[in-house]
């Protein structure tokens, strides 16, 4: 074997070898960023049942915890994204008041779907309806047609992002059904953090879950819903 | 077009007409840039009015940009020889005005640099992304067209571009129309007279930019007019404006007999302060009234120009009544109810334009400005009867 060749091989194994220390580490991590390794399930829906009679007029523990859970800055004015707020509605012929906290109602047709240009706005398969940040390109048209104003534009530049619950300036965003929290076992934290359980969470499709057995005994509308989106949030009480 | 007459320019005007909107384009540009760095924090628009300024510039020139091509059509489909004359500067105009409001509507998204995101990621059941395909089809169908008309071996091929183009500007202002006409949630869109509302608005908004740029031309050529070709190019005008005005009423009407819709209605017609002021003295009043009875009123000159000029501004006011009042009247998320929230629920969302917004939207008029003016000078469309 002449010297020519050795230094051949020398450079060859010197080459793969660092290759590798270069690479091992982004693998790594990208097995690591990936999280749960099996998809969602299409037989979970997951959904929400708001008895207004629990619900007190003048709380918002649900909109202080989503603020602080997603990372929001709680502000409310004009161009602030509030992923959930308290309605007060009153009726206008019997004068009966009812408060309610409004947000993304993850309908199993959602019309923010339906319009969005590039399919940034999704529905996952356990019927969790999210927009995807990187696919977002800020044309506002599922805000003009989400029947329930649910959606915010991100109208300024972020700080202090939840690393779990990443946004972006120029984009459109709404609630996620807290859809880090459900994926690691846990419940959305404005139903955690209800004093008063107004905000019962869980599968609509497991007709033994706590949820499936009370919509099937007690009365409970779905918001506007002549539009036949079939709404995965219920209200009781109005 | 060997035939035609070499293109004089000789008023200085021009030069300095080119000179500021390339300034004013430019100055548009700088509102993006200013836009994309602070955010849409330094617009009017917000969470309640999420569509603004930007959006009624664009949208009035993808419509005009569909309505102006009535005079290549009407040439080479119908067949008419004084309008044929004029199809390869009405089509030059129209590929000007679709870059134009393509334009300011791109630069108003919250991501434009994502531009190759929207043209790869395609949802079919996206009206939006339609439209992408239907603006891409048709500036690819006018340049055909136009090739027909300026080859002379192709020449043969005219007429089946020009109906290809004919029907493909009729789907495309459908899609614009459908942009609100599917918007089901909200009381001043989802209605299907939208789209036929959309494409006749068109014609009159598309005619009466023809007139300027037809007038402006001359002008620049020091060439009369001839006026037997005015006064036949009037009356069309008069009868889009009464056709586009009709169906305007007719969308007001049905809505004004839904008792869910009536409310709307009053705000829009009655209480809504600048909308209702916009609509009747802006486009009723400025843009239908005057205009009609500078074509139609007997014995007197007509000043085609004046109508044309009154015509474009009552487009205006009604697509910032349609766009801007339409999304400031609330939703009606419980209908019954009186609402009221921190997210603006059961109020008037307010709005205000901001200088960039007019910034942009001035600077897509002057793209499509400068496309128009260097166009006609070095493709030499002017008419030639």
């Amino acid at each position: 074997m002449n010297i020519n060749d050795l230094r051949r091989r020398n450079f060859l194994k010197t080459s793969i070898g660092t290759a590798a220390v270069a690479i091992a580490p982004g693998f790594l991590l990208f097995d690591i960023a990936h999280g749960k390794a099996q998809a969602v399930s299409g037989k979970v829906r997951w959904g929400m049942l708001i008895d207004t009679a629990q619900c007190q007029e003048g709380c918002s523990d649900c909109v202080t915890a989503c603020n602080k859970e997603n990372g929001l800055s709680g502000g409310t004015s004009a161009t602030d994204s509030q992923w959930i707020r308290k309605v007060e509605i009153k009726d206008i012929s019997s004068g009966r008041k009812v408060s309610l906290p409004m947000m993304c109602q993850h309908c199993e047709h959602p019309p923010c779907v339906d319009v969005c240009p590039t399919n940034a706005s999704f529905k996952r398969a356990d019927g969790i309806v999210l927009v995807d940040r990187h696919r977002c390109i800020g044309c506002r048209y599922c805000m003009m047609a989400c029947p329930y104003k649910a959606r915010s534009f991100v109208h300024e530049p972020l700080t202090d992002q939840n690393p779990d619950v990443p946004r972006g300036k120029g984009t459109v965003e709404s609630c996620t059904l807290c859809v880090h929290r459900i994926d690691k076992g846990q419940q959305p934290a404005c139903v955690e953090s209800c004093t008063n359980k107004a905000i019962l969470f869980g599968d609509l499709n497991n007709p033994d879950s706590e949820i499936a057995k009370k919509i099937r005994t007690v009365a409970s509308v779905q918001v506007r819903a002549s539009l036949g989106l079939n709404t995965g949030v219920r209200y009781q009480g109005i | 077009m060997s035939g035609y007459s070499p293109l004089y320019l000789r008023s200085r005007l021009y030069y300095v007409l080119l000179a500021a909107s390339g300034l004013v384009a430019l100055a548009g540009m700088f509102a993006v840039y200013l836009m994309e760095h602070h955010g849409h924090i330094i617009t009017g628009m917000n969470n309640q009015v999420v569509w603004g300024l930007p959006h009624v510039f664009a949208i009035f020139l993808i419509v005009a940009a569909s309505g102006v091509l009535n005079v290549a059509s009407i040439g080479s489909v119908f067949g008419k020889a004084m309008y044929k004359a004029r199809a390869p500067m009405a089509s030059l105009l129209s590929v000007a005005m679709l870059a134009g409001g393509l334009a300011v509507l791109m630069l108003d998204l919250g991501r434009p640099d994502r531009l190759i995101v929207a043209a790869t990621n395609i949802n079919l059941t996206s009206v939006f992304a339609w439209n992408v395909v239907l603006y891409t089809g048709m500036f690819s169908l006018i340049i055909i067209y136009l090739w027909t008309m300026m080859e002379r071996r192709m020449n043969g091929w005219n007429k089946p571009a020009g109906l290809a183009v004919f029907v493909w500007r009729f789907i495309l202002t459908t899609g614009t129309g459908l942009i609100f006409a599917f918007l089901t949630a909200r009381q001043a869109y989802g209605s299907a007279i939208l789209p036929p509302m959309f494409i006749v608005l068109s014609f009159a908004w598309g005619l009466a930019v023809f007139h300027l740029v037809q007038a402006a031309t001359y002008a620049w050529n020091e060439r009369q007019h001839d006026p037997a070709v005015i006064e036949r190019t009037k009356h069309l005008l008069g009868i889009f404006v009464i056709g586009s005005l009709y169906l305007v009423a007719v969308y007001h009407l049905t809505n004004l007999y839904f008792a869910q819709q009536v409310g709307f209605v009053r705000f829009i017609l009655i209480e809504g302060g600048i909308y209702p002021a916009l609509f009747w003295l802006g486009y009723i009043v400025v843009g239908n009234l005057v205009p009609l009875g500078l074509i139609y009123w007997p014995g007197r000159k007509t000043n085609c120009v004046a109508a044309s000029v009154l015509v474009i501004v009552g487009a205006f006011a009604l697509l910032y009544v349609f766009i801007i009042g339409g999304q400031a009247y609330p939703l009606d998320i419980f209908p019954g109810f009186a609402a009221s929230s921190s997210f603006g629920d059961g109020q008037i969302a307010s709005y205000s334009p901001s200088i960039y917004e007019f910034v942009l939207g001035f600077g897509g008029l002057a793209i499509a400005f400068i496309l128009t003016a260097v166009g006609v000078h070095i493709f030499n469309f002017m008419p030639q009867d």
